[in-house]
């Protein structure tokens, strides 16, 4: 029968499969893209012009730590998400944690403030920019991290697609850090975030599309 | 053989496949193989015996192209059933067909409609086997095949409107009989 020749075909000369090549390709995606996002800040965007100085500083790494995290918590669930039948729960649990926190610790410092500066903490002077500069900053590792993922088997393609987009937001967040020189919390939970569920949303858009078996 | 044993036996094999083993990957194929073509059947209609097998073989290539992301921390017969699941509506969705895969479409329907298939094959025809011949076609022929109405009375030369209603008597009297034996 010819299913019993494809199944002889299949077993002659078999390859090893390369060991956590799922994890392996979507790093060098993570520092691809991450490369790029860098030029984007360097031509485009420029650097803050008080990096030296804030880079001493708390908040300079609050908002890179939470960048970090959540495309990390991005990379978790696309690593699943990349296998049949694998759960991407733990990722989301993480991403879940770290907006609960920045959210509490932005809550709070909002209220610690008088209530005629609220406001402008929480919009900052690059509330406008923020989301959509960060939605260009992922761009790259968005296409590189789709192209890895469609060698995988990814069957549930919408949330595969918003997984590798959280990851590249993620990527591009943490290096736009070196653009923004916004401080409060409460600015970064929300714009910044706003931003990786742009890029989120991008991939889910493209995942059924361009994550089809072929 | 149990369930868990099924999946024991084959995410060794499985693991000594990934490992760059032919004979164990020709085992699970074959074992594969196996489980897909009633899979594919029970969804697709006995009709369908060519798609089904074209089915069959794109789903082996793709366990075979996709290998590398079976991960050992997962259940094999998950990951399998869940790249059978991906095929099958790939299919549907091909031919544009809107159908659902039910809800109980889960893991472990891949092995154990295989498995059972001759206990309930045995039980489905004792329980047809005390119709009239005519109705027991009927009845298998809309409700296991999934003919419509309007083929079956074809097939077993009839109307539609006459195939209804001999088909409607015939579950009348099955519903009987079973809801007799419940009691």
């Amino acid at each position: 029968m010819e299913t019993d020749r494809l199944i002889d075909s299949l077993a002659a000369d078999l390859k090893p499969a390369p060991p956590r090549i799922v994890s392996r390709r979507m790093a060098v995606a993570a520092v691809v893209g991450a490369a790029a996002a860098l030029v984007g800040v360097l031509w485009w965007l420029g650097l803050r012009h008080d990096l030296m100085t804030a880079m001493g500083g708390m908040t300079f790494w609050m908002k890179a730590a939470y960048a970090a995290i959540l495309g990390v918590a991005g990379f978790a669930c696309a690593e699943r998400l990349a296998r049949p039948a694998a759960s991407p729960r733990r990722g989301l649990m993480l991403a879940l944690a770290a907006m609960g926190v920045l959210a509490a610790i932005g809550v709070t410092t909002l209220m610690l403030t008088p209530p005629g500066e609220r406001m402008a903490m929480w919009l900052g002077h690059s509330w406008r920019r923020c989301p959509f500069n960060i939605l260009a900053l992922s761009i790259p590792t968005l296409a590189l991290a789709l192209l890895a993922m469609r060698r995988f088997a990814p069957t549930r393609l919408g949330p595969a697609g918003a997984a590798t987009g959280l990851f590249a937001g993620g990527v591009a967040a943490t290096v736009y850090g070196l653009h923004c020189g916004e401080t409060a919390p409460v600015f970064v939970v929300t714009w910044y975030s706003l931003g990786m569920a742009l890029s989120t949303a991008l991939g889910a858009l493209l995942g059924p599309w361009v994550l089809r078996w072929r | 053989m149990v369930f868990h044993e099924v999946e024991q036996r084959l995410k060794a094999l499985m693991l000594r496949a990934q490992a760059g083993d032919g004979a164990a990957w020709r085992e699970v194929l074959t074992a594969l193989n196996a489980r897909l073509v009633p899979y594919f059947r029970r969804r697709l209609g006995a009709d369908h015996a060519a798609e089904i097998e074209d089915l069959v073989q794109e789903t082996l290539l793709a366990v075979h192209s996709r290998r590398m992301t079976y991960d050992a921390s997962q259940p094999f017969t998950a990951w399998a059933h869940a790249v059978a699941r991906y095929k099958l509506i790939d299919h549907w969705r091909r031919r544009r067909v809107r159908a659902h895969v039910p809800l109980d479409d889960v893991a472990e329907t891949l092995w154990i409609d295989a498995e059972h298939e001759g206990e309930v094959n045995a039980d489905l025809d004792r329980l047809l086997g005390g119709l009239p011949a005519k109705q027991e076609q009927l009845v298998r022929g809309v409700k296991i095949e999934g003919l419509s109405l309007a083929e079956a009375g074809e097939r077993f030369g009839m109307t539609e409107g006459a195939a209804k209603v001999s088909l409607h008597r015939a579950l009348k009297a099955l519903m009987a009989r079973v809801g007799a034996r419940g009691d």
